[in-house]
């Protein structure tokens, strides 16, 4: 979460407090994401500096001291608001390359290290699921953000379901064994998908 | 106390070359209240556990135990007894009959059972109130939407004495939210109401609604999560962990 635009959206309501800020900021993102102090203080003052806010003449640095958003501030929150954040997937997906890795080691059982994430992720999304437990429903913030959080973990376990049922249908059908022969023998891999062939000239 | 226990159950179909084993020495102990999730693909042997559970099936090796009761060893009578007054089921597809209403769905099973239908409709109106359907009581099924049609399903697992549930799926025909609904709904009767649950389901986020989890591969558990520790430590401050 961008603290510099969650600051610009707290303000759009009206001139507020420093303080004020920090527990209206944790209030609205369910606690999931506290904040230290030091944090809205340095973004209010780049935020001062980039016309984005202002605050009172009063000179008070303390928590007492006011802002409020600019017409640049409401603009560039406009803007924020629809951009879509940056999803295109990371260059190396930790947990896609220790399956990889996995499954053409000898002597590992890719299932077993299937596993061992897969249980890994659903006790953590056990304990995503307690705090909606322990909320009646009320915070819709927080349920948000919880949800959020448990469809993220959810759809790992779904990779991790997807790559197993992969691996067990390659191996009743003999494909699994011809990747480890190549992996050991000659030299000779199947093709790369076009646009990986492209990436690569162009690099 | 142990609420429901499997030791060392196998089940097998067909014979010879043709034989299917769908469950490889299964053991599991299930205490009172608590709610367990069995999470596996399909075919795992999900569904083939929770049948031997409810003595819908016999298994073709090891014991069952229901609230210290050795299964097996049961006559077919107290079977019967068993699973009327003490285990309840829910399926995916809710399975009421469509020519009842709400309150007269979740009332059968006790008329059926010897209750007065006078007697029998006083509980089920307060089990469906209690699920947040009291003014759903007169409805029909094809009046009522898919999560309220599970809920009066819950309704009628739960009614009268009831102290094991069984579920199957039971919110996989539900959109996310109602699916959530269902299984808080669960996790409420075991918390609050002294219930036992299993469920068996695929789906992590409704697993994980269990205190416990156990992992089913080709009919054996496989793995089961740890007691989790409270909520409180996803909390923390990054770095403070």
């Amino acid at each position: 979460m961008s603290v510099r635009h969650a600051m610009l959206a707290l303000l759009s309501e009206g001139p507020k407090y420093g303080l004020q800020l920090r527990e209206e900021f944790e209030a609205r993102t369910g606690e999931v994401w506290p904040l230290n102090v030091g944090q809205v203080y340095t973004t209010l003052q780049r935020l001062e500096r980039d016309g984005l806010v202002e605050s009172d003449d009063s000179g008070d640095e303390g928590p007492q001291r006011g802002f409020r958003i600019t017409a640049d501030g409401e603009r560039e929150l406009a803007q924020w608001l629809r951009t879509p954040p940056d999803l295109s997937s990371p260059p190396r997906d930790e947990l896609v390359m220790k399956v990889l890795v996995a499954l053409r080691m000898p002597g590992i059982d890719v299932h077993e290290v299937i596993q061992a994430h897969r249980r890994y992720l659903v006790e953590l999304m056990q304990q995503w699921t307690r705090i909606k437990e322990d909320d009646a429903g009320t915070d819709l913030g927080m349920l948000l953000a919880v949800d959020a959080e448990l469809f993220r973990l959810d759809a790992v376990v779904r990779w991790l379901d997807a790559a197993e049922a992969r691996v067990r249908r390659a191996a009743a059908d003999g494909t699994l064994a011809r990747a480890d022969q190549a992996s050991q023998g000659d030299q000779t891999r199947a093709p790369l998908p076009r646009h990986r062939r492209e990436a690569r000239t162009r690099r | 106390m142990s609420m429901l226990e499997l030791r060392q159950v196998s089940k097998s179909y067909g014979e010879g070359s043709a034989e299917v084993h769908a469950l490889h020495e299964v053991s599991l102990t299930v205490d009172e209240g608590a709610m367990v999730a069995v999470m596996g693909p399909s075919g795992s042997g999900k569904s083939t556990l929770l049948t031997i559970a409810g003595t819908l099936e016999e298994a073709t090796s090891g014991d069952v135990f229901i609230a210290g009761q050795p299964v097996g060893r049961l006559s077919r009578a107290t079977k019967a007894k068993l699973r009327r007054r003490v285990i309840g089921y829910v399926f995916q597809d809710f399975n009421l009959l469509p020519g009842l209403t709400a309150a007269e769905n979740v009332s059968l099973p006790l008329e059926l059972d010897g209750v007065s239908s006078r007697r029998a409709r006083v509980t089920a109106l307060e089990a469906l109130e209690g699920l947040g359907l009291g003014g759903r009581a007169s409805h029909y099924p094809d009046q009522l939407s898919g999560g309220e049609r599970q809920r009066v399903a819950i309704a009628r697992a739960m009614v009268g004495d009831r102290r094991l549930l069984l579920a199957d799926e039971p919110s996989g025909a539900l959109d996310s939210v109602n699916a959530e609904a269902v299984m808080r709904l669960l996790h409420e009767a075991c918390k609050n109401a002294g219930m036992t649950a299993v469920v068996v389901t695929h789906d992590a986020q409704l697993a994980s609604w269990a205190d416990r989890v156990l992992f089913l591969r080709d009919g054996r558990v496989t793995d089961q999560t740890a007691p989790a520790p409270g909520p409180e430590f996803l909390l923390l401050p990054e770095g403070k962990q």
